[in-house]
């Protein structure tokens, strides 16, 4: 593994200061530490942002539900209160990797990261979440840019994700039976003006697909969406699935989500 | 450098490891603990689990400069006075292990089930050791140990 300096700032003013174009920022570590040590990717100072207390948390108001950059994914998927409000989302954090990443990954490194396979991503842009940053808030729609890359500036960390608490939400994965990462994975979110179905692990970047979030608006029922026909040419195809297999996986779990809800 | 200090299996011990070093090495390197194995050493196969502050993680993909302060548990803990932890004893009893290479792996990560859930299903014990290969694939036995060990913890 190659080397690198280790910091523990005490606040976020300081772990900003810290960054620079070969620095990461590291909260629980379960993508950064195995691509360091694969050799995908080398940074000079590595800045654990651990230790930044209000980087952690939940907050449940009304109408959203806040948790810090640093929650862990068995934490919001044991909290009573996430439970309560939108238990999708509780669910979504329990079927994340295995007990052991869920002991360590933390919603703000899976966010940051934005693989394309990734759970997380799907629910922020179906509970029209707003992320945090520590210079500005970003709508989710604008903040996963592409594969593997966000809107966010050297030096700008996430502090919190903001959901939009819904009337009904579920979220369905068909997971790779090894990493447990989404082959497809479709968060489906009943708003009182709007249905979002967001998708993830189809394509290079999570999306919400459009055409079933329409049909869905109209009138939310598996009905309305039953065989519906899901566009292949932007999938992709791998040794797991291919683009065809991906496309009808999104209009099957779509429906599942629906009728779940 | 970094002066990582921490509680491994109620002993306290302090070292000065490079900045870059993974908690399965300062365990295995520095203190000869070398029952937590290093499987596929990118955190898929859980040969690694051990506990930090009570809860199973995976060493081979956590700083040791990251847990500093922490308290570990590894397979040497589990024993007390010469006499085996009972998730240990079920491995024993049911044959919950052929090679032996994940047993370390599981054993930490089935007590840490235990812990969360008192009696757990047969699908809830698969389900957990999902972070958990054994090649040998003898997960029959294993989830029989997990079962027989949750009557008596």
């Amino acid at each position: 593994m190659k080397t690198f300096n280790y910091h523990t700032p005490k606040d976020v003013k300081e772990a900003s200061k810290l960054a620079s174009t070969s620095s990461a920022f590291l909260a629980g570590g379960m993508t950064t530490i195995p691509s360091i040590k694969l050799g995908l990717a080398t940074y000079k100072d590595i800045i654990d942002i651990k230790s930044i207390k209000k980087l952690s948390g939940i907050k449940v108001s009304g109408k959203s539900v806040t948790i810090g950059a640093t929650t862990k994914h068995a934490e919001v998927a044991a909290s009573k209160e996430v439970q309560k409000t939108i238990p999708a989302l509780a669910k979504l954090a329990g079927n994340i990797g295995d007990a052991q990443v869920r002991n360590r990954g933390t919603i703000g490194g899976s966010i940051s990261n934005n693989d394309p396979s990734a759970c997380y991503p799907s629910a922020c842009m179906a509970l029209n979440a707003v992320i945090h940053t520590n210079s500005r808030k970003i709508p989710a729609e604008k903040f996963f840019t592409g594969m593997f890359e966000t809107a966010l500036k050297k030096g700008e960390l996430v502090e919190a994700v903001e959901f939009q608490v819904p009337e009904k939400a579920d979220y369905q994965k068909h997971p790779n039976p090894a990493s447990r990462y989404a082959i497809i994975g479709v968060f489906v979110a009943k708003h009182k003006k709007e249905v979002n179905v967001a998708v993830t692990g189809a394509k290079s970047c999570v999306y919400i697909d459009k055409d079933l979030s329409k049909k869905l608006s109209s009138s939310f029922s598996s009905s309305v969406i039953e065989g519906m026909k899901v566009d292949d040419s932007e999938m992709n195809s791998d040794m797991h699935a291919s683009s065809e297999y991906r496309a009808n996986l999104v209009s099957l779990y779509a429906k599942k989500a629906v009728e779940a809800c | 450098m970094t002066k990582v200090t921490l509680e491994v299996n109620g002993k306290k011990v302090s070292k000065d490891v490079a900045d870059h070093t993974l908690l399965s090495v300062f365990l295995r390197d520095n203190l000869n603990l070398t029952g937590t194995h290093v499987g596929c050493d990118t955190s898929q196969c859980g040969a690694c689990v051990v506990h930090v502050n009570g809860k199973s993680i995976k060493s081979c993909s956590t700083l040791a400069a990251d847990i500093d302060g922490s308290k570990v548990t590894t397979i040497e803990g589990l024993a007390k006075d010469g006499k085996l932890h009972p998730m240990q004893e079920a491995f024993k009893k049911t044959h919950g292990l052929q090679c032996g290479f994940c047993t370390p792996g599981m054993v930490m990560s089935a007590v840490d089930l235990l812990q969360t859930k008192k009696n757990p299903s047969e699908q809830e014990i698969r389900e957990w050791l999902e972070g958990n290969i054994c090649r040998c694939t003898g997960y029959q036995n294993i989830v029989a140990a997990v079962k027989d060990a949750s009557t008596k913890m």
